[in-house]
């Protein structure tokens, strides 16, 4: 199947939905293209629809969700667009390939899930928006292999979606505001959180950064946390890392220690927790560059060490016609991606507006705030001391500390490409995505953080999603 | 919000899940925290990511090879296998 229109975005997230309801409400035929089966993306995750529901259900499947109002809005907004013919909606699909033409892009799709059945469409359009979003960076540590070891994100995810926790007993760990969250999220739910151990020492941040910044909601949402950590009590521990995962074939425990601001653990600080089902990891998040690194668009090293796209005033990246929106422009949360989807799905719709467009000053100060939390929450920059050579770094391909280290020194191997090449590390079925910037921190050396090009090599696949034999013998011409 | 269960079966196993639980969820709450192992190292997998991105959780649903058993849906009479 094949579908033609004026714009197609790519995500059914905060900055995909409002980039669609933007660009129909003015006017353009639009196609979405999401991976997930219904509407909301990762932040706004729910159960499934399918299912059979009241009305009181879509309420309550608000509870624990931010902007959650903003989402009913959109999504009514979204629905209207799509019965009146001007949003043709395809769920369920990824882009494994996306490509310029003479006059426009084309979208190669592929089902998420080879069972449910969504056939592969090809979509065609004069303007694009990508709005991919992103997912949880991650350090290895050793033992962060063991079942039982989760994504943080994915932690979240799994409540929102299932009702249900993925085990009992929790240690969170990594950096960043998120982390808080994903906590009060598992003890609302009921699981026992034992800890929350943030490598960082932001101590009192919030509320200043979040006024300083001139985004007072902020302050707000770190106010609600707080009161859920103490009603919980769950022990927020700074400037503390897992230093490993204890267990045989699956996660039973952490060693934790405090480090010095560098990321150095503190001798005589080493602590275990024993009795943990699931721990928890998050060190910001990595926006999915795939595709707009594949169009070609100029990138940049945002605060986070994160490579992102380059836009312009109305959310244009360096390609003509190709909009960027949410986390792939710059981490900066939900918020900020409805804003920049809703200047770019408005931008895309109507290309050529003839007088300069000033963009909302609301994006200006969520990206301050962003910046600011970026600061406030650095990879600590003596993550890799914390290896151990036999550490697996590459999950796919069982690739260790040792074989980067190796072909680092021994063969000169200094950026995500040349270590692909002789470890074979971002070489497996998730093509480094969850390993593609630590190996790139690997190549780089001890203390040292990976450049934009490095990171463009992990970025650059060729592929953009698994794919079949008979979609690629499909393409024509 | 009590949704109907449903009945899978695991590795030929008989198990019960919440209709539109994805199959990772389903395994993970009945304490099965792994059903795949490492090519190389024989190490045992299970979910990590959680949306769609690892690749780590695989399983083989109704004959299907290699799919992300955190995206896959359960219905009743599933046939889920592990590697």
């Amino acid at each position: 199947m094949s579908v033609t229109v004026d714009v197609a975005v790519v995500g059914a997230g905060p900055a995909g939905l409002a980039a669609a309801v933007a660009a129909a409400e003015a006017g353009a035929r639009v196609a979405v293209v999401d991976a997930g089966n219904q509407p909301g993306g990762q932040f706004w995750r729910h159960a499934p629809e399918t299912v059979q529901r009241q009305a009181a259900d879509v309420q309550a499947d608000g509870h624990g969700h931010h902007g959650w109002n903003t989402y009913l809005d959109l999504r009514a907004r979204f629905d209207a667009a799509q019965h009146a013919g001007r949003i043709t909606y395809l769920p369920g699909l990824q882009v494994w390939m996306a490509e310029r033409s003479e006059d426009g892009f084309v979208l190669r799709t592929t089902p998420a899930v080879a069972s449910a059945g969504a056939a592969p469409v090809t979509v065609t359009a004069d303007r694009l928006v990508l709005c991919p979003g992103g997912y949880d960076r991650q350090l290895p540590v050793p033992g962060w292999d063991l079942p039982g070891v989760l994504a943080a994100g994915g932690i979240q995810a799994f409540i929102k979606a299932n009702g249900v926790l993925p085990g009992k007993r929790f240690v969170i760990a990594g950096t960043g505001p998120f982390l808080l969250p994903v906590a009060a999220g598992i003890a609302e739910a009921g699981g026992k959180v034992l800890a929350v151990l943030e490598s960082s020492a932001p101590s009192a941040w919030l509320p200043h950064l979040a006024a300083a910044s001139g985004v007072p909601g902020k302050a707000l949402e770190g106010a609600e946390y707080a009161a859920a950590f103490a009603r919980h009590r769950i022990p927020y521990r700074t400037r503390s890392i897992v230093t490993e995962v204890l267990g045989s074939d699956r996660a039973s425990g952490v060693r934790t220690a405090r480090v010095d601001p560098a990321g150095r653990v503190r001798p005589g600080t080493e602590r275990v927790y024993g009795d943990v089902d699931v721990v928890g990891f998050g060190w910001g998040f990595t926006p999915q560059m795939e595709l707009p690194v594949s169009l070609g668009v100029e990138t940049r090293l945002d605060a986070d060490g994160s490579l992102v796209g380059v836009v312009d005033d109305r959310q244009q990246s360096s390609v003509p016609g190709l909009y960027l929106a949410g986390e792939v422009t710059g981490v900066g949360g939900a918020t900020l991606a409805v804003l920049e989807g809703l200047a770019a799905g408005a931008a895309a719709a109507r290309p050529d507006p003839g007088v300069p467009v000033k963009p909302p000053a609301a994006i200006a100060r969520h990206r301050r705030f962003a910046q600011a939390m970026h600061q406030a929450h650095p990879v600590p920059a003596a993550w890799q001391d914390w290896l151990t050579p036999d550490t697996t770094v590459c999950r796919c391909e069982e690739v260790t500390a040792g074989d980067i280290t190796e072909a680092r020194e021994d063969l000169g191997a200094r950026d995500v490409r040349s270590l692909k090449s002789f470890t074979r590390a971002g070489m497996g079925w998730c093509q480094g995505r969850v390993c593609g910037f630590a190996a790139a921190c690997l190549g780089a050396g001890p203390g040292e953080a990976p450049g934009a090009g490095s990171l463009a090599g992990s970025a650059k696949r060729p592929l953009a999603a698994p794919v079949g034999i008979g979609e690629l013998a499909a393409l024509d011409g | 919000m009590n949704p109907q269960p449903v009945t899978i079966t695991f590795d030929g196993r008989p198990l019960t899940a919440a209709a539109g639980q994805s199959v990772g969820a389903a395994l993970a709450s009945q304490g099965v925290t792994a059903w795949r192992s490492t090519r190389k190292g024989g190490r045992p997998r299970g979910l990590f990511c959680g949306i769609g991105v690892c690749f780590d959780c695989l399983v083989t649903v109704d004959g299907e090879t290699n799919q992300r058993a955190c995206l896959v849906e359960v219905c009743e009479g599933m046939e889920v296998e592990g590697s």
